[in-house]
């Protein structure tokens, strides 16, 4: 399919989702759709990274939440429209991603991983200590109830992360069949004998960490005005670096499908777990099926259904 | 220049001397684990942190102390240590699958962990009770509180017993075989499967005495285990991977470090202490400081 081809589609599918869920005519919708479209961006932002470099990003959070707070910090300063804040917010999370780069010029494998976790709880505490952005007692944003040509504030955030999704998947699609895609996918195979044969290492990881946290940021951007109130141990919690590896893990991590699927299998279910029961039972369920999809299906839902397929034909 | 008082800075020293002790505890399963093995074992604090909460549960049962409670746990946790690596080694090492499953898999497992004893237990903070919480000896100008003192010569033996375990026995000498050259192990006849399940039995079951000793210098949640993957992987690189005195300088150093930052700074800037060691060391000197 052409990348034009399929952006058509995809814009389709998002004004189909958005017209079925005003005609069902449910707020709640609206609301637990916008946690799993955010999902869906953090996903997929995690596996340009993760899944077609192989570099594990432990610290998702991070981005997330430099992406909120980049909104607390113009919403107190400078009050802005949104659509300008998911924009700044990806500048700032794009630039905390390339300075992650950088470090995978010292660091390989397990000890990035480590590095991100490192750098997650380095910024929360720098937020933690931060007054002006409400340090560990959080800031409250107040939103209006509506908003002039959508309606319903929530539905305007809906929206928003709607195209946000979109634009993620275009992005990652667009990759996998450029030759960006193929130059990450070297890195993941053999860095080494991928500098050797002279692919630019360096920056291919740094385009690749840089869209990914900037991806990661744009998500976050609107967050504030999602919930209200942020607080630096919601952002920074350790569900969003959890899910966001879960669910291009159990999805499939080679191609922009997995982590879509992914995500709309477990913030779906995560979402009706939290009504049913308690929002720990979902995030239960979450870590048993990675560590059992990593044991069990290395490949995910995506090499399952392959496999499926090629023992059938 | 500020005038800062002369015992503050030696009760700061004290205190982070004593620290330290503690993280070496809570670091040598790693330095074994990832220093000696190369199994990147995050979830290392998950279990720590249930040790902590079974020392709680025997504790508060049947009124044992929490130390003799950990010995009596020694088995179960080696038993625990055993299977995981049993997971472990049919999935990913004997697979050849990359690493980064690997890491994924104990991540999950962490997170599992605390995810179940927040639905066991609640996140309401968890104490245990014996005769040297609470009283301190003071000598001159220093504040020794017991609480403190204990688990530092707890961790002290601990440490010094797996020295002596790993440089004098023949299978302490076939662990440190494994790390270096895993094919003439094999030449000798021997497995390095069984060995390197032992080795990783052995470090878990490190947990449980420094899970009990957690919960002797602290409160503990579940949540609690967080902060300490930045701190044992920042002791265990900075002391150079795998070498146990190292990590007992190393887990000295940070526990100074952290100490003094919490006494001049205030303690909401102590977390960040550990990673920012971590961060720096990883970009600057990747061998540590004693490295190989």
């Amino acid at each position: 399919m052409k990348s034009s081809t399929f952006a058509l589609v995809c814009v389709v599918v998002a004004a189909l989702v958005f017209a079925a869920l005003r005609w069902y005519g449910n707020e709640y919708l609206f609301f637990a759709g916008y946690v799993v479209l955010q999902f869906i961006v953090l996903a997929t932002a995690w596996n340009i990274l993760g899944g077609y470099t192989g570099y594990v990003n432990f610290g998702s959070a991070a981005f997330f939440a430099v992406g909120a707070y980049s909104s607390i910090f113009f919403h107190k300063t400078f009050p802005l429209p949104i659509p300008v804040l998911i924009v700044i917010g990806g500048v700032f999370a794009g630039l905390v991603g390339l300075g992650m780069g950088y470090l995978t010029l010292r660091l390989r494998g397990a000890f990035f991983a480590i590095g991100t976790l490192a750098l997650a709880v380095v910024l929360q505490t720098i937020i933690t200590n931060w007054t002006y952005l409400g340090g560990s007692r959080g800031a409250y944003v107040i939103r209006p109830d509506e908003i002039a040509l959508v309606g319903p504030y929530v539905q305007y955030l809906f929206l928003l992360m709607l195209g946000l999704a979109v634009i993620a998947i275009m992005v990652a699609r667009g990759i996998e069949h450029s030759q960006l895609g193929y130059g990450f996918a070297t890195i993941r195979d053999d860095e080494l004998a991928a500098e050797a044969s002279g692919v630019p290492t360096l920056k291919l990881k740094l385009i690749a960490t840089t869209i990914s946290g900037a991806l990661m940021g744009m998500a976050g951007a609107p967050f504030p005005y999602y919930l209200g109130y942020v607080q630096p141990g919601t952002v920074f919690g350790l569900e969003y670096a959890v899910n966001s590896i879960a669910m291009p893990m159990i999805g499939g991590t080679t191609s922009w499908v997995g982590p879509l699927i992914g995500a709309i299998l477990l913030a779906s279910l995560q979402q009706w777990a939290t009504v049913k029961f308690s929002s720990e039972l979902g995030v239960l369920f979450v870590g048993v099926l990675l560590v059992v999809f990593v044991v069990l299906a290395p490949k995910g839902i995506v090499g399952l259904v392959e496999g499926w397929r090629r023992g059938k034909v | 220049m500020v005038d800062i008082p002369y015992d503050l800075i030696v009760n700061a020293l004290v205190a982070g001397l004593l620290l330290g002790a503690f993280y070496a505890a809570v670091t040598v399963g790693v330095s074994i684990s990832f220093g000696i093995l190369d199994i990147v074992n995050i979830a290392h604090p998950g279990f720590i942190i249930l040790g902590s909460y079974l020392a709680y549960i025997i504790n508060a049962r049947l009124g044992l102390d929490p130390i003799v409670a950990s010995l009596l746990m020694l088995p179960v946790f080696y038993a625990l240590g055993a299977l995981v690596y049993q997971v472990y080694y049919q999935s990913f090492e004997k697979r050849g699958q990359d690493a980064l499953r690997g890491l994924a898999f104990f991540f999950g497992l962490l997170f599992v962990t605390e995810i179940v004893l927040v639905l066991v237990f609640g996140v309401d903070y968890r104490y245990v009770h014996a005769s040297y919480i609470g009283p301190s000896w003071n000598i001159g100008i220093v504040d020794l509180p017991l609480r403190m003192l204990v688990p530092c010569l707890v961790a002290l033996a601990l440490v010094a017993a797996l020295q002596v375990f790993l440089t004098k026995t023949f299978i302490g000498r076939a662990i440190m075989g494994v790390a270096q050259d895993q094919l003439a192990l094999q030449l000798m006849a021997a497995s390095p499967t069984r060995i390197k399940r032992t080795a990783f039995a052995i470090s878990i079951a490190t947990c449980a005495i420094a899970g009990a000793l957690l919960i002797i210098i602290q409160p503990v949640e579940p949540s609690v285990g967080r902060e300490y993957i930045g701190r044992v992987f920042a002791i265990c690189v900075l002391g150079g991977l795998g070498s146990l005195p190292g990590t007992l300088i190393g887990a000295m150093m940070l526990g100074i470090l952290e100490s003094f930052t919490s006494t001049f700074y205030g303690p909401s800037w102590a977390p960040a202490v550990a990673f920012g060691v971590l961060l720096l060391v990883l970009a600057f000197r990747p061998s540590g400081l004693f490295g190989r």
